[in-house]
């Protein structure tokens, strides 16, 4: 019940209501598909949210089956982990837009009614490609029968109620295990993924980088360390070690499996986002887009349900980068510029009610800069910067941040509904 | 590292660091440091030896099985048994509390402890997750405890081991007391970084290790507003 308001909380989509049914869908499927498609339409008419729940969750209920049969006749690619989750699928969802349709949930709501709801309203698409919450991946293969699984990260996130991250990496194994006819497209460089990847017999290997270590520092298999070197790891006591990856990012581009280089001109910031799109390139791979077809619809993607977005007020140039966990605040401080930086942190249900990662975040890259915070759990944060010795001002509102801070440049990193809440202020930008 | 050096050795962060429990390695450095307190801090992984000449041990929080893992190379170590006995601090957080008592339970077996603090634990029927308070130990001279907690155990004290705290909200121990002291180790149920909301408590440690009766008093502005939100969070206005 709690992940479900993460889902609810989602931006306004445009969906259309006239769909298109699959002439073989069964008679009560089709019901479903429609029951579904007006709850949506009045979910979004009563202004009760973008109707990428509702809907799914009415179709569901009047035939369980309805993801199976509405994901029936697609070549489907599903994109999980921990990170990036969101950003991915939208670039994935480009790159195989090259080759026709592709229906797509682009709003986050990454459980099986919004599965549902995204299908349904996509009417039949010979395409799909859909952010999956890790755990849901199991369930959401076997209703899918995807072509190709991407697999991204494992840490910890939302601490006082998620599983233990290695037990998440389990689950996955086992679901691929039982699906040896998958295309697997994993992250070569987290030792948690690559343990998982290593039930299925076909995996491609991407190498995005893996800035958070502390999750992975023993090896899943054997309980022995893990040990580094040069962008290398292996386990010191089994054969679990770094496979050679297909695609890698080097410099400002990527290495396809043929050797070639592409330059990556990207609107998302960081090498974070590099990573994302060679994930991209490598899943649209499996579809058999080439990188040179993918890549200018790549750059035309511009910010994700708000994240990154940029927006001028004020004269402030106000750019949003959301962090959730630990690992996700070292990527934001990669992405951020060296400007005035307002970080915001609450601890409401979809956040995780403990604010102890504080305490497995560095904040150091941030002495450089003006720091300013806000958020329900902002005394949170004030004592880990104080001890972190990183200088900051307390502030009570947005509004007060802006006039806190010189034209120019606002960067602003917070968590999930402390990002909403400024979404909000700012009109709900996307 | 001369004599006058404050040691403090954070125990097996590669098992038991579920919770941010990094912050309380940080805060006592943090605070030794602005006392002008040189201070080094040692990160003992589980394939360490443990020294035993340290004067503050810290150990955190983790599931089951890492639990019994660290329980097990710990007795068979001796080292943190060896520092104890030669009066060293310690803090043992949630996983690391139980772990000091006689027994616990870890993926529903029963497994030995250290034997340091006079408990035993078991399983609770409910899982215990929220915010924890408690009235101090009037001789620790602290005040009240607020922390997070996160744990499904229940623990028992024995004759030679006091309750930490008597619990004014949450579950801790048994809904009744929450954690327990002897000597100069301190078990509690508040997990992850417990100092960042009870400096006081973080003085104690660095009182009973460095012999100073009184330490310079700190801007603890930050902190004290953090504990007047946590002690007041949830209850009716």
């Amino acid at each position: 019940m709690i992940r479900a308001f993460r889902q609810l909380d989602v931006t306004l989509g445009s969906g259309t209501l006239a769909g298109v049914t699959d002439g073989k869908m069964p008679l009560r499927a089709i019901v479903a598909t429609t029951a579904s498609k007006t709850a949506a339409a009045l979910s979004r008419a009563a202004g009760r949210g973008d109707g990428s729940v509702i809907g799914g969750w009415i179709g569901l209920k009047i035939d369980p089956d309805l993801l199976a049969h509405l994901a029936s006749g697609r070549a489907v690619a599903l994109v999980s982990g921990t990170n990036g989750k969101t950003t991915t699928t939208r670039l994935t969802a480009a790159a195989v837009g090259v080759l026709g349709r592709v229906a797509t949930n682009g709003y986050g709501a990454n459980m099986p009614t919004g599965h549902t709801s995204a299908l349904a309203k996509e009417g039949h698409t010979p395409f799909a490609v859909l952010e999956v919450d890790e755990h849901y991946l199991a369930q959401v293969i076997d209703a899918t029968r995807p072509k190709v699984v991407a697999l991204l990260n494992l840490s910890r996130d939302q601490l006082d109620r998620a599983k233990e991250v290695a037990m998440m990496a389990q689950l996955w194994k086992t679901a691929l295990a039982g699906h040896p006819d998958i295309r697997v497209v994993a992250n070569a460089d987290d030792p948690l993924v690559v343990w998982a990847a290593s039930a299925s017999p076909q995996t491609t290997w991407f190498s995005a980088g893996q800035r958070w270590q502390d999750d992975s520092s023993v090896c899943p298999e054997s309980g022995h360390p893990i040990e580094r070197a040069n962008g290398d790891w292996w386990c010191v006591g089994c054969p679990l070690r770094r496979p050679a990856p297909q695609w890698v990012v080097e410099e400002d581009g990527v290495i396809d499996p043929r050797g070639d280089w592409h330059l990556v001109k990207l609107q998302l910031p960081g090498k974070v986002n590099l990573g994302n799109a060679a994930t991209a390139l490598a899943v649209a791979g499996e579809f058999g887009v080439r990188p040179i077809e993918a890549l200018p619809r790549l750059s035309r993607v511009a910010s994700i349900a708000g994240r990154y977005a940029q927006v001028d007020r004020d004269g402030r140039n106000i750019r949003l980068l959301l962090a959730k966990n630990p690992a996700s605040w070292l990527e934001a401080f990669d992405m951020a510029d060296r400007a005035p930086t307002l970080l915001s942190i609450n601890a409401r249900d979809p956040d995780g009610l403990d604010t102890s990662w504080l305490w497995d975040v560095d904040f150091a890259p941030l002495r450089d800069r003006p720091v300013l915070i806000t958020g329900d759990r902002a005394y949170d944060l004030a004592v880990r910067l104080q001890v972190n010795q990183v200088p900051f001002q307390h502030v009570h509102t947005f509004d007060e941040a802006l006039a806190q801070v010189p034209p120019g440049r606002l960067e602003v990193i917070a968590n999930y509904t402390a990002f909403q809440d400024i979404r909000a202020v700012l009109d709900r930008v996307n | 590292m001369n004599d006058s050096t404050l040691r403090i050795v954070w125990i097996y962060p590669d098992l038991l660091s579920t919770y941010g429990d990094r912050g309380n390695m940080l805060i006592l450095a943090h605070r030794a440091a602005a006392r002008g307190i040189p201070v080094e801090t040692y990160e003992v992984r589980s394939d360490m030896q443990m020294p035993t000449t340290a004067d503050i041990y810290l150990i955190g929080g983790g599931e089951d099985g890492p639990q019994a893992l660290a329980a097990q190379r710990l007795i068979t170590d001796g080292g943190l048994n060896r520092a104890v006995a030669q009066g060293a601090s310690v803090l043992a957080i949630c996983a690391g509390y139980q772990l000091f008592g006689h027994s616990f339970f870890a993926k529903g077996t029963k497994c030995a402890g250290l034997g340091l603090l006079d408990i035993t634990s078991d399983r609770g029927e409910t899982r215990a997750v929220g915010e924890l308070r408690g009235d101090i130990d009037p001789r620790l001279g602290l005040p009240p405890l607020t922390g997070f907690e996160n744990h499904g155990g229940r623990t028992h004290l024995g004759a030679h081991a006091a309750p930490l705290a008597r619990v004014t909200g949450g579950i801790g121990n048994d809904g009744q007391t929450e954690g327990a002291w002897y000597g100069k180790i301190i078990g509690t149920y508040s997990h992850g970084p417990a100092l960042s909301r009870n400096p006081a408590l973080a003085d104690l440690l660095l009182r009973w290790s460095t012999g100073a009766d009184r330490l310079a008093p700190l801007d603890d502005t930050w902190a004290e507003r953090l504990r007047g939100e946590r002690l007041t969070a949830g209850l009716p206005a």
